[in-house]
């Protein structure tokens, strides 16, 4: 009991910031943008929120400024895609060795100081009950961020007028572009919250799962965020699975490495990465289903004629 | 409120098209200096150092070549990839899956030691980088997988792989248990050029030649014409009778075994035995290279002696200057974000235009209604 709930807690930790990456990326890629940079904004994320906290003592406000800094890098990727109709892939790769340069450039004097930690929610007696209480009721505040945002993401795409629109502009640009929708200024707003959602993943890599900061701390997550999506055929539900699904998979190998099995450690800390491929596999060889969900503009540039 | 709007050219600028990677070089330049002088140093002295000293003396232009030959090697393949239209960013682990392939000789037949050794590394060594390209090609080709995530996942694998192998079974028996592979005998070396004046090895070679070969394939071959018109419009190149699939398998192939030559040549070239770590991100400056070359093999040369410089200059600058060699990595991300913006240009002509103030307001009342809830939550 006590081990199966230490378990499914760092399972919870390891998936959150793939949740709250990949949430965001969703909103952005169904409204037809592609952004390969998540990487570098998470990075951004995770090192501003470090040193926010860092310097004021306050976790919070390290977290608003991840997401700050997050959105000002969705910001430059909106500009040049959006505004000056740049490659998406190659924008958004740019994006990603721009943001690991830059943040290593930031977080150089603050390697290896401890960070802070938000303070883990605790409401009297509900915290206590056995189990449930620490595993739902004691964790972050991102924790709770990254379910608030799927249940906000799910009921603003599929219940909301302007989710509708976001989609309608994700599958073909020029209809709702003729139909008078403001496509630039949306995506814009879609880009933005990729931004704060990439800013978010990165302070709760470097504030809550390891409160430190270390180079290249993403380790590729932004990537694998960008696969869950794919994953998950653009559902918010789905992505909720896969995350914690990705979770457990990277909790399985650290406990696998712990425990001494005989397999070189590097095999396992693979897994991830392999894992990701052979879902991607399984995923796309279902034809059907991603013709369904793809939004039909994706990754294409844009420009309104006037 | 200022806005920007792009308006289609009739016909792609020329002259911008020749223009574009100079403004684009000289922006990131500019943003260069003042990103120096917002740490506090003196612009002119941080960007003579980054970028003339280096050529002032000899074993640094030397150093400038070592640096330069996998990036224009990487740079030249993955321009076949992007004119194509096939994402391949996982050249970093091409590179080091070619250098474990070629290393095979010198590391585990110690014995072996001839002439021959050497021809036999770099095959090994291109085939290593083209299969790993091939496994991303194989999954988009047959199951329609997103070769971007998979060719980039294969990166870390490829990692994983190099220091499983340097600090287990390649480990060097007599090396203090350093986890470094044994140093490469004399006949697994790429020779130096002119071992009186510095260390630039046929490595450099190699690669113009490379991608010279590269070019003419492109320009003056019909399987040139191929690659160009798939990347172009892939319903043209059925129409053509070319296979978009056959397209996948030939440019990352290409791609991965130049990056496999481009892994051989440095592990085999300069560090002569294989470490945890054999590449400095040179496979991720290759996309740099290869839009800074404008996806032409001829460009990658130029624009892959202008990224080295950034390594090399980032060096000296650490060392003379105390400027973080972090500072590069985030010129070489300023400079691509330019290059992408400038080739904009070439196609779209940039009209600025006021917009009364009336209306800016009732529009921002309008963007603010409707942003979207979940955007609200998340700020």
């Amino acid at each position: 009991m006590e081990l199966t709930l230490a378990i499914l807690l760092t399972i919870i930790t390891a998936a959150t910031p793939l949740l709250l990456a990949a949430t965001g990326e969703l909103v952005v890629e169904r409204s037809g943008v592609l952004n390969l940079g998540v990487e570098g904004m998470m990075i951004m994320g995770a090192v501003g929120g470090f040193v926010m906290a860092y310097l004021t003592g306050n976790p919070l406000l390290g977290i608003a400024f991840a997401v700050l800094l997050g959105m000002a890098m969705a910001l430059l990727f909106g500009f040049l895609v959006l505004t000056f109709a740049t490659n998406q892939y190659a924008t958004g790769l740019a994006l990603t060795i721009l943001g690991l340069g830059l943040a290593a450039l930031i977080g150089e004097g603050f390697v290896g100081r401890a960070g802070i930690r938000p303070p883990n929610l605790y409401i009297p007696g509900i915290s206590d009950i056995p189990f449930i209480g620490p595993l739902l009721f004691g964790r972050d505040v991102l924790f709770y961020i990254s379910i608030t945002l799927v249940a906000g993401v799910m009921w603003f795409l599929f219940r909301t007028r302007q989710g509708l629109t976001l989609r309608a502009i994700g599958d073909n640009h020029h209809s709702a572009h003729a139909l008078g929708i403001k496509v630039i200024r949306y995506r814009y707003l879609a880009v933005l919250f990729g931004g704060a959602c990439a800013g978010l993943a990165g302070a709760h890599l470097s504030l809550v799962y390891t409160p430190q900061w270390s180079e290249n701390m993403t380790a590729g997550r932004g990537w694998i965020a960008l696969a869950l999506v794919v994953f998950a055929s653009w559902r918010p539900l789905r992505v909720l699975a896969g995350a914690y699904l990705f979770g457990a998979v990277s909790i399985g190998q650290l406990h696998a490495q712990a425990i001494g099995i005989a397999i070189p450690s590097q095999a396992l800390s693979a897994l991830p990465y392999v894992a990701t491929i052979i879902v991607l596999v399984i995923i796309s060889q279902n034809r059907r289903l991603t013709m369904i969900n793809t939004p039909a503009s994706l990754g294409k540039s844009f420009v309104p004629d006037r | 409120m200022i806005r920007v709007e792009l308006l289609r050219r009739d016909n792609p600028s020329r002259a911008l098209r020749l223009l574009s990677p100079l403004i684009g070089l000289s922006l990131a330049l500019i943003t260069g200096a003042i990103m120096f002088s917002l740490m506090g140093k003196n612009p002119a002295a941080a960007l003579y150092v980054y970028f003339i000293e280096p050529l002032t003396e000899a074993w640094s232009v030397h150093e400038l070549l070592i640096k330069a030959a996998p990036l224009i090697l990487m740079g030249a393949g993955l321009s076949i990839c992007y004119l194509s239209n096939n994402w391949n960013i996982g050249a970093e682990g091409q590179f080091i899956m070619g250098a474990l392939a070629g290393s095979i000789f010198p590391v585990l037949f110690t014995d072996f030691q001839n002439p021959m050794v050497l021809p036999l590394m770099f095959i090994f060594a291109v085939a290593g980088g083209a299969l790993w390209a091939g496994i991303p090609a194989l999954l988009k080709a047959r199951f329609n997988t997103n070769e971007i995530l998979v060719s980039l996942m294969l990166v870390y694998v490829a990692e994983r792989i190099l220091d499983y192998l340097v600090r287990g079974p390649w480990r060097n028996p007599g090396g203090m248990n350093f986890p470094e592979s044994v140093r490469f005998h004399s006949y697994a070396r790429v020779p130096e050029i002119m071992p009186w004046d510095g260390r630039a090895n046929l490595g450099i070679v190699i690669a113009i030649l490379v991608a010279i070969a590269l070019w003419f394939m492109l320009s003056r071959t019909l399987k040139g014409f191929e690659v160009k018109v798939i990347g172009a419009s892939p319903r043209a190149g059925r129409f053509a009778g070319f296979s978009s699939k056959g397209m996948i398998f030939f440019s990352f192939l290409v791609a991965g075994g130049c990056a496999g030559l481009a892994g051989i040549i440095e592990v085999a070239g300069a560090s002569a035995q294989l470490r945890p770590i054999i590449s400095p991100g040179y496979g991720f400056t290759a996309i740099i290279v290869a839009f800074l070359g404008r996806l032409n093999p001829l460009g990658a040369i130029a624009a892959g002696l202008i990224l080295a410089l950034t390594y090399l200059g980032g060096e000296a600058a650490q060392i003379s200057l105390q400027i973080s060699d972090k500072a590069s990595r985030v010129f070489q991300g300023t400079l691509l974000l330019y290059i992408l913006a400038c080739d904009t240009l070439i196609h779209y002509r940039i009209r600025f235009s006021r917009k009364p103030a009336a209306k800016g307001i009732e529009q921002a009342a309008a963007s603010s209604e409707q942003q979207p809830p979940a955007a609200e939550r998340a700020v």
